[in-house]
């Protein structure tokens, strides 16, 4: 038995929303796992609760063996965290930043200063090191961030929605060093609205809504299970909306939905593209659109749990 | 659950509390990072260096003849009092920076490394210590040149300053409480010109309080900030007196009393 984190029932309430219900998780050691749901699912109060910012108020949890709530402070020896908002300081430089958390870590000046000086030429910011953060891009203050939750070397990372909000240079170059640190044998919980990011990332990926856990498995079990990638057929004429919606159903083994014109169907094995651009051409569709994309977060979860993901709801940030 | 193994490079005994030597270090790193903070923010330095500066030079020049006759005598009428006021401004950092610190997600950082629960707010309360003492040395070398005068010895000048800054931390409470329910750092300073303009303006610090319709006298007179300035007027110019001091003391108190429990409570809701 090698668990990084484990809990069991985990609830937690705001008010009258229940952000959390019932959550069990398990991270093996040196794995990534992936909290995947849409904003309001209570990825960030599952994290608050594994890093000891916030008190359950119901079930377990231990991080390390150690329990949240009774062993928060060898808790908090344990984990690194790097949160949603790029929690430095704006008015210090980067390397006053990663020498304050070395300081309060209790490594004496030189060696936090060593460590500073390593972190930030491992995360290309060496040339910033002695400019206020304030002068940061926003990519930049993510790096930072990150470099400042591994100052004193955790050996577990949680990552709450690392790269919402940048740019998708920034993306991949976050994504290159978070592998890095994995290869290095760092526990990562990872929490993501981007299906693709957890795909990317993630050894096992557990999907939540509503504070519940409604599916998990490894990437590929996930992507069977809901189909990788979706297909959408539009045809030129309403009327052949029936022989379409039959065609892509047969073929992707789903009923598909239907769209106004646009007919849509999760998909797994690529050969159905070619299979329905037959099938349709033999009947004398005439289609507008054809095409087979990765699927949205949204269709996701509208695979797994027939509704779509509650977009418009209040956000965690507003509730924790 | 059964046996559980990290297979963690740091070692595996972790301690299981924070020693109060340890939490004592945490507090002076955080003290040194808000101080840091200020050179990157020469701003800041202005608002508790040139502005209290600006403040005595206006009053002493502009109003001063025409309040107490000539300039000299205002200067040595006014200047403890102006100190005073400038230590309460001084104090809203406190809340400013807390609030910051809240709204940016640094706090959420600071508590989620292993450190003493009360490091992050004994840190700000240390380095604003040390700020009001910064102030309080400036405006008495400003003061000194432009031909201020102790009258008193360097022991009652010591007890002024104590005195100060005892009552700095007392207030430092109400900055804690209004950094922790506001919004953002900006409502922090509204706050502290709303009120503490008012509350400073309408006491002895300018003019004494015979100078005013009665009904106003008797607020100014149980005004902490007159009765705070009297003490240090006391003890800087004619000879400490009793009843002002022991008044202002209990005056912190009070203000300790109400305003740590309540800023406790708001900050318990918050994060």
């Amino acid at each position: 038995m090698d668990h990084a984190i484990w809990t069991e029932g985990l609830v937690k309430r705001f008010g009258e929303t229940t952000a959390l219900d019932g959550v069990d998780l398990v991270v093996r050691t040196g794995t990534v796992l992936g909290l995947l749901g849409p904003n309001g699912a209570g990825k960030t109060t599952a994290v608050r609760v594994l890093s000891t910012l916030l008190k359950p108020d119901a079930g377990r949890a231990t991080v390390g063996g150690y329990d949240v709530v009774r062993e928060a402070h060898q808790v908090r020896q344990l984990v690194g965290l790097t949160g949603q908002y790029a929690a430095v300081d704006e008015m210090l430089t980067g390397t006053e930043n990663l020498l304050l958390i070395g300081r309060l870590l209790g490594t004496p000046r030189t060696q936090a200063k060593q460590r500073a000086r390593e972190l930030l030429s491992d995360f290309g910011l060496s040339d910033a090191a002695d400019r206020a953060v304030k002068t940061y891009s926003g990519g930049m203050r993510r790096r930072l961030d990150l470099a400042a939750s591994l100052v004193g070397r955790p050996p577990m990372l949680y990552l709450d929605e690392p790269t919402t909000g940048l740019d998708p240079r920034a993306r991949a170059e976050l994504w290159r060093l978070i592998r890095s640190l994995v290869a290095g044998g760092v526990t990562v919980l990872l929490t993501t609205q981007y299906l693709d990011e957890a795909d990317e990332l993630a050894d096992e990926i557990v999907v939540i809504d509503h504070g519940r856990v409604i599916a998990s498995g490894t990437p590929d079990e996930l992507k069977a299970k809901t189909g990788s990638q979706t297909l959408a057929v539009r045809p030129e004429d309403e009327l052949q909306l029936p022989v379409v919606t039959a065609v892509v159903g047969e073929l992707a083994q789903v009923t598909p939905e239907v769209n106004g014109q646009l007919v849509t169907a999760p998909v797994t094995d690529p050969a159905v593209l070619p299979a329905v651009v037959r099938r349709l051409d033999d009947a004398g569709v005439v289609v507008t659109e054809l095409a087979l994309r990765s699927s949205s977060l949204n269709e996701v979860f509208l695979s797994l749990t027939g509704h779509a993901a509650d977009e418009d709801e209040q956000t965690e940030g507003e509730l924790a | 659950m059964t046996a559980v193994t990290v297979t963690a490079p740091t070692a595996p005994e972790l301690s299981p509390r924070v020693s109060p030597l340890e939490g004592l270090r945490q507090t002076l790193t955080l003290a040194w990072r808000t101080i840091v903070q200020v050179r990157h923010n020469p701003w800041e330095l202005g608002d508790f260096s040139i502005q209290p500066i600006m403040f005595v030079l206006l009053f002493t020049y502009v109003f001063g003849g025409a309040i107490a006759g000539s300039t000299g005598e205002y200067l040595t009428y006014a200047l403890p009092g102006i100190i005073v006021m400038n230590m309460l401004f001084v104090t809203m950092y406190v809340g400013t920076g807390l609030n910051t610190d809240l709204t940016k997600g640094v706090f959420d950082r600071l508590r989620s490394l292993p450190i003493a629960r009360w490091a992050p707010m004994a840190g700000r309360i240390m380095a604003d210590q040390v700020k009001q003492a910064w102030s309080i040395f400036l405006l008495l070398a400003v003061g000194m040149i432009l031909g201020f005068r102790i009258g008193t010895n360097v022991v009652s000048l010591l007890g002024a300053v104590l005195l100060m800054l005892v009552f700095a931390l007392a207030f430092s409470w109400l900055s804690v409480l209004v950094g922790v329910l506001a919004k953002d750092p900006e409502h922090v300073q509204l706050f502290g010109f709303t009120v503490l303009f008012p509350v400073t303006f309408v006491s002895n610090v300018f003019v004494p309080a015979e100078s005013m319709p009665g009904w106003l006298q008797s607020f100014v007179n149980v005004n902490p900030v007159s009765v705070l300035a009297d003490a240090c007027r006391g003890l800087m110019l004619t000879g400490a007196e009793a009843a002002p001091i022991m008044q202002s003391l209990a005056w912190a108190a009070a203000i300790t009393a109400v305003f740590a429990p309540l800023s406790v409570w708001a900050f318990k809701r918050r994060v």
